[in-house]
């Protein structure tokens, strides 16, 4: 029995930081269209910001919460600047932002190296994050790693704004609304420009957060985002393209599903398991799991 | 023509067979060392990018000083020697295409490098084919050989059986197996279990990563349920990070359920941090805290040339060794000529900081000394037990009756 929660724990929890890393994919890919190859480098960018961070912060507890927000801003600093010099003009191309956005994630893996060094790199732990906490007792007692706990806090806060962003303000109705209908949204006197970046913006800093609690599970490194990208891309395109709930609910059951089978079997094996399920999805449900109804002709 | 030759040479393993010998002439021409003027080129071969990085550079820093303190003292045959660095990149491929770069571009007289297994095994038929040396610093899982390696760091017996025979001796009567999923610690692991099926041990059991992989989580709570006595780490590179952090999250110590790790190493620990590690045990043939003289200049050596905080550990030291072991048997062979030198190497000894190695020319691994070591606070090894005296290496475990079925 402990097991089974535990292992239950576990896939929540690796589905946390897989929700974390799709949330902001979910804005750029789902809600603009743009395939985003540079999204794992602006996790990177996260995580090496709070690598800079604790050298120069001595509290390991205090630079984890001090890299949050500047994290956050670096990676959407990166992912505006991505937007108006390049992406801008391939709105209407989107396989172009794959090639174009894949060359920008080759060269942010190079500046990363030329800056950092090309050996990984490792954060320190605050104390209160390196323990976990009991929740069962007894002989075989159920444990809860803090760390993970954080992550898990961290995806449902980073859901929180994100959702209510995007149904409470009205930067979030103009953004719904250049979803629904770019050419009406611009008619109807919105600057979609303005929206794409700001979206660009609040995607690529979510990324950046997922950089800062990755560095509480592995090390840091130039290459760190391309290992998750992939997976983050499954769950938006599992959940359905722009579907928040869609992206929310699949990553735990992606999370959940794979401890399982991970536990059972290997973990390669698990991999591969998870991925025959996903094309079988795929099959009966091109469109993913949730779909956004709109009357736009495209 | 030629750009279709080129090309071709960068696709991996296949294009190091037949069809670069279009671009450079017949293997035999091109595997001469160019040693002409008054300098020898020697090849460094490591991951200076990626996720062996972490280990890698060391071992490079390491070959380097020892090729300066060769070149101080006049050099060898009156030649000095000329390091050409390539970078391997964790990727086992481009090891392939970097050496066969090295031997016939730039002819090196002899090849320094590799770490993980794969990697070795990626470049074993290029440096077979080109008949050139490599010196490999790594423990490995042993059951090989090649004519053109020599292995100077710890087989099977010299480390693992060592270790195993710790673990019995501490009264651990079931363990764990973790492991990257590649060819060292499969072997391994298949090793480690037929010792334990002979010596009354259980595998309670046996999970592997890929390479790289930073998911833990389940793999801790895996070995927590088990309830093993202890764990036996083959992991590699920097997923020790990962798999170190998630086992102290799951509650799991030193104390409850000790760690042994093959492949961590001082410089290791530092990175991954003591305070997962402090406690956990290592088997290696050398650690920063080996008493000798040898050891000690080694030691000041490398702290002077790359900074005090910098530690020394086993495959360095193996790599270090591995640079005045080729000196000495050029020397004796009075040529550069691989065929020559490796006539030469029987018996062939060096003061190693380890302590006094031996080449064992019939199979070309060396003599070592296998040591048990406990990680401390201060991010140092503490040698715990000793074999105390250097093990004969038997790579393909030939004196254990339990090895039979193995290879």
């Amino acid at each position: 029995m402990t097991v089974i929660l535990g292992q239950t724990f576990t896939g929540i929890s690796i589905g946390a930081v897989l929700l974390l890393i799709a949330l902001g994919l979910s804005l750029t890919f789902g809600q603009m269209n743009v395939i985003n190859m540079a999204h794992g480098e602006f996790i990177m960018a996260g995580a090496y910001t709070t690598y800079v961070l604790q050298k120069s912060i001595s509290g390991a507890g205090l630079s984890l919460l001090v890299a949050l927000p500047v994290a956050f801003l670096v990676a959407g600093a990166l992912g505006a600047l991505l937007e108006w010099v390049l992406i801008r003009r391939l709105y209407l191309r989107p396989l172009d932002t794959l090639l174009v956005t894949w060359g920008v994630s080759l060269m942010l893996q190079q500046l990363a190296r030329d800056i950092f060094g090309a050996p990984n790199v490792q954060t320190r732990a605050p104390d209160w994050l390196t323990g976990n906490i009991t929740v069962l007792g007894g002989d075989d007692p159920l444990t809860f790693a803090n760390s993970r706990l954080f992550i898990l806090a961290l995806a449902i806060a980073a859901v929180a704004a994100l959702s209510l962003t995007l149904r409470l303000t009205s930067l979030g109705r103009r953004i719904r609304g250049v979803v629904q209908n770019r050419d009406l949204a611009e008619v109807s006197g919105i600057s979609t420009s303005r929206v794409d970046r700001t979206a660009f913006f609040l995607g690529s800093g979510l990324a950046g957060v997922a950089g800062v609690a990755l560095t509480l599970v592995g090390p840091i490194g130039p290459t760190m985002g391309t290992n998750i990208i992939i997976d983050a891309f499954l769950v938006i395109v599992v959940g359905g393209i722009g579907q928040l709930r869609g992206t929310v609910i699949v990553a735990f059951v992606l999370g959940v599903t794979q401890s399982v089978l991970e536990y059972s079997t290997t973990v390669s094996v698990a991999k591969v398991l998870v991925l025959v399920a996903i094309v079988a999805f795929l099959q009966w449900r091109p469109q993913g799991l949730y779909t956004l109804r709109t009357r736009s002709l495209v | 023509m030629a750009g279709a030759a080129a090309l071709a040479a960068t696709v991996a393993l296949t294009a190091c067979g037949a069809k670069t010998d279009a671009a450079g002439g017949s293997s035999d021409q091109a595997a001469k060392a160019d040693t002409s003027g008054d300098t020898v080129k020697v090849g460094l071969l490591n991951s200076l990018s990626g996720t062996m990085a972490i280990s890698e550079v060391t071992v490079r820093d390491s070959v380097k000083l020892a090729i300066e303190e060769i070149n101080a003292s006049g050099g060898v045959l009156g030649k000095q020697i000329k390091p050409v660095s390539e970078d391997g990149a964790s990727d086992w491929p481009t090891f392939a295409e970097k050496a066969s770069k090295l031997i016939k571009e730039d002819r090196v007289a002899a090849t320094f490098g590799c770490w993980t297994s794969a990697s070795r095994k990626a470049v074993k038929p290029v440096f077979e084919k080109n008949k050139s040396l490599l010196f490999y610093p790594v423990q490995y899982e042993g059951l090989e050989e090649s004519p053109y390696i020599f292995y100077t760091g710890a087989t099977t017996n010299q480390q693992i059986v060592p270790a195993l025979d710790y673990l019995k001796s501490q009264g651990e009567k079931s363990i764990y197996l973790v492991g990257s999923d590649y060819v060292f610690p499969r072997t391994a692991n298949k090793i480690i279990k037929a010792y334990a099926k002979a010596n009354g041990m259980k595998v309670l059991g046996e999970d592997y990563a890929p390479l790289g992989s930073t998911e833990f989580s389940t793999i801790a709570n895996k070995v927590k349920a088990s309830k093993a006595d202890a764990v036996f780490n083959t992991l590699n590179g920097d997923s020790n990070v990962a798999f170190f952090k998630e086992y102290k999250s799951a509650g799991l110590t030193a104390k409850s359920m000790p760690v042994v790790s093959v492949s961590i190493a001082e410089e290791e620990v530092k990175s991954i941090g003591s305070q997962y590690l402090a406690g956990q045990l290592t088997a290696w043939n050398y650690y920063q805290t080996t008493p000798g003289a040898a050891n000690t200049a080694f030691v000041k050596a490398y702290k002077a040339k790359y900074g005090q905080d910098k530690p020394t550990s086993d495959p360095m030291e193996a790599a270090y060794t591995s640079v005045h072991l080729w000196k000495a048997m050029v020397e004796k062979a009075k040529s550069f000529d691989p065929e020559k030198v490796k006539a030469a190497s029987d018996g062939i000894t060096f003061d190693a900081p380890e302590g006094k190695v031996t080449v064992d020319g019939a199979s070309q691994h060396i003599h070592k000394t296998a040591r048990i070591g406990k990680i401390g606070t201060d991010g140092l090894i503490e040698q715990v037990w000793d074999s105390g005296k250097p093990i004969e290496p038997d790579p393909f475990l030939k004196g254990y009756d339990w090895a039979s079925g193995l290879s």
